[in-house]
């Protein structure tokens, strides 16, 4: 068993709690860093694509996991990203470098502005605002064809800083790099978040928005920075997204895409960072899983039996089903629970996680 | 100068007049005990002065300044700290993290350096832990810090909820039955923080509550309260003894029964 000694209050505050923790994501930076020369270029893209889709994540995460609202449309802030992104280089002619980050601030103010009216609801109203939100962005695409080229899409231009091309097939390894500081940022931003005010004031209206406002948090303003934060990132991932696939136009930011980010972060964990990327991965890594298995088990003769239209679909839902119903807090509660088992063998019980009693709460003044 | 100056507050929910023209002072420095029975509009009048109910008429003044000009979530910066009658904890943090919200009025940051987590942000907030873990000694809740309240039991949960409200560093604190659901010895911490408060932190304490045992420890005065009408003010003793409160808790004939 491991036990802190604490001596300063900025061991609480720092990024890591303790050495162990400094050596594991000491050697996670390594492996991450060292992954062009270990895999394949094409399953170095499919990592690309997680990161991308953890950024997402993250998005989405801010606001369900660490506020608590709900939100059945932020392909919309995906999109916004994307066009945003592309459109900014073309039509302006911005950098890359500037297009990216003011791609997310217009994601960004884009979500500020949507909560202010609709940051009022509650539960599964916010869930219907935000998915009419999602479609509505759907028709926007489709009919400011001017700009966004309607159904026929945008092409996305090769990633340029300072004359230097990132490009998928050409070099993947300089792209993926690229993605990953980008990403690491992004944590390190999400982590600031979490052990700041801010983030607690966004936990408090989480759990009890009567009690955070005695507190002297303002609710409409911090459930608006928490909507602007969540598209930024969110926009952000879309612009990474955009340059990432090349082309996309009204039907990649989909409905199916909004409820595709949801599932994700519920598999990977709601409410903490580790939840967006193990959440990532599992929607990005399991149909290329399923398509090695398929091939593994046709060479085994079994290949008439495995090939049914829709099975990813299918065996995603049946994993989503499986998650809420044994294990709500995802892979990453799946693997607190693990952790400890070690930390604590052989004391460990088996019903250290059940969840306790809880008293009524106060709800007539809402 | 009052603290606090209630005049003529009523409020009405359609036809039910649940705080009808109240008025009373706090002084400063002063623990001051509202009782009655169910539904006399003791949670009501609490929940008139932080700011949650827009009252129908009347008017609550604070440190001498209108309070009806401040929104729900200015009152806190104001200086004026609450508990809930059913415990209104952020039950997926830490009683660290819970405590910590209460400094929320403190922050004098931006979020942009806080997502940054500045120096000055650090600073800000080893100041807050500092602040909070000054409550956690007051209040002996060392053993908890780092557990989720999820897990904790009742009378625990009421004490980090009183914790939250002192990290505030508030003027005034309400206190909504502090002791109900609490052990004869969790009462008596109650009765000994309640009289520390005052006493070292000079906080002035506005409290609800039903046990008698703990207002008469307490309170320097109390004010009886019955469908919404004050029916008496006074000691605690002048209050238990006065008619019309023995009449509102046990019924007009009740008296000449004891006769």
């Amino acid at each position: 068993m491991r036990f802190v000694f604490k001596t300063h209050y900025d061991q609480d505050l720092g990024l890591f709690k303790h050495t162990q923790h400094r050596v594991c994501y000491a050697l996670l930076g390594a492996i991450m860093v060292a992954l062009p020369w270990l895999i394949s270029d094409y399953l170095l893209g499919e990592f690309t694509l997680v990161l991308i889709w953890s950024i997402a994540g993250m998005g989405l995460m801010i606001l369900i996991g660490q506020t608590g609202q709900a939100s059945l449309g932020h392909a919309a802030f995906l999109a916004i990203g994307a066009y945003s992104v592309v459109l900014l280089q073309e039509r302006a002619g911005l950098p890359f470098l500037l297009a990216f980050p003011l791609a997310g601030l217009i994601s960004g103010v884009c979500g500020a502005l949507i909560a202010r009216p609709i940051a009022k609801l509650h539960g599964v109203y916010l869930a219907i605002a935000t998915l009419a939100l999602g479609i509505l962005v759907e028709d926007i695409i489709v009919i400011a064809e001017a700009w966004t080229g309607g159904v026929g899409g945008l092409f996305a231009p090769d990633i340029d800083i300072f004359g230097h091309t990132f490009n998928k097939y050409i070099n993947p390894a300089d792209l993926y790099f690229l993605i990953l500081g980008i990403t690491v940022v992004l944590v390190l931003l999400y982590k600031n978040l979490l052990r700041s005010p801010l983030g607690r004031a966004f936990a408090a209206i989480r759990d009890s928005e009567v009690s955070a406002q005695a507190m002297g948090v303002e609710i409409a303003k911090t459930k608006s920075l928490s909507f602007a934060l969540s598209a930024a990132y969110t926009g952000l991932a879309g612009a990474l997204l955009g340059h990432f696939t090349g082309i996309f136009n009204n039907e990649t930011f989909t409905i199916i895409m909004s409820i595709n980010m949801l599932m994700m972060i519920v598999i990977g964990g709601v409410g903490s960072i580790h939840g967006a990327f193990f959440g990532a991965a599992v929607f990005v890594l399991l149909p290329t899983i399923i398509a090695f298995a398929r091939d593994g088990l046709a060479t085994l003769g079994l290949g008439n039996a495995v090939v049914i239209p829709g099975i990813e679909a299918g065996i995603f839902a049946a994993i989503l089903i499986a998650f809420l119903l044994f294990e709500p807090l995802g892979i990453y509660g799946r693997w607190v629970k693990i952790r400890t088992w070690f930390e604590l063998f052989p004391l460990a019980r088996r019903d250290m996680f059940k969840r306790n009693q809880s008293f009524l709460k106060t709800e007539r003044t809402r | 100068m009052s603290l606090l100056e209630v005049s003529d507050l009523t409020i009405r929910f359609g036809g039910l007049v649940a705080v009808d023209s109240v008025s009373f002072t706090v002084e400063p420095g002063e623990t001051f005990a509202l009782v009655g029975p169910n539904g006399a509009g003791k949670s009501t009048l609490f929940n008139l002065i932080s700011r949650i109910y827009e009252p129908s008429s009347g008017s609550i003044r604070f440190k001498g300044e209108d309070l009806l000009t401040a929104h729900a979530d200015q009152v806190a910066g104001l200086g004026i700290a609450r508990t809930f009658q059913n415990i209104e904890l952020f039950e997926h943090a830490s009683v660290l993290q819970n405590l910590l919200v209460g400094r929320h009025t403190h922050r004098q940051y931006s979020f942009l350096s806080e997502l940054l987590f500045l120096p000055r942000v650090r600073e800000q907030e080893r100041e807050n832990r500092k602040a909070v873990e000054n409550v956690i000694d007051f209040l002996d809740l060392q053993p908890y810090r780092n557990s989720l309240i999820a897990g904790l039991p009742y009378g625990v949960r009421k004490v980090v909820e009183m914790g939250r409200a002192l990290a505030l560093s508030p003027t005034l604190l309400l206190l909504d039955e502090p002791a109900s659901g609490l052990s004869v010895e969790e009462t008596n911490d109650v009765a000994f923080w309640i009289e520390d408060m005052k006493k070292l932190m000079g906080i002035t304490v506005l409290m609800v509550e039903h046990d008698m045992s703990l207002v008469s420890a307490v309170s320097d005065r109390v004010l009886a309260l019955a469908d919404g009408k004050t029916i008496a003010v006074g000691s605690a003793k002048e209050v238990q003894s006065h008619p019309a409160v023995i009449e509102a808790y046990l019924g007009p004939d009740s008296l000449e029964v004891e006769a």
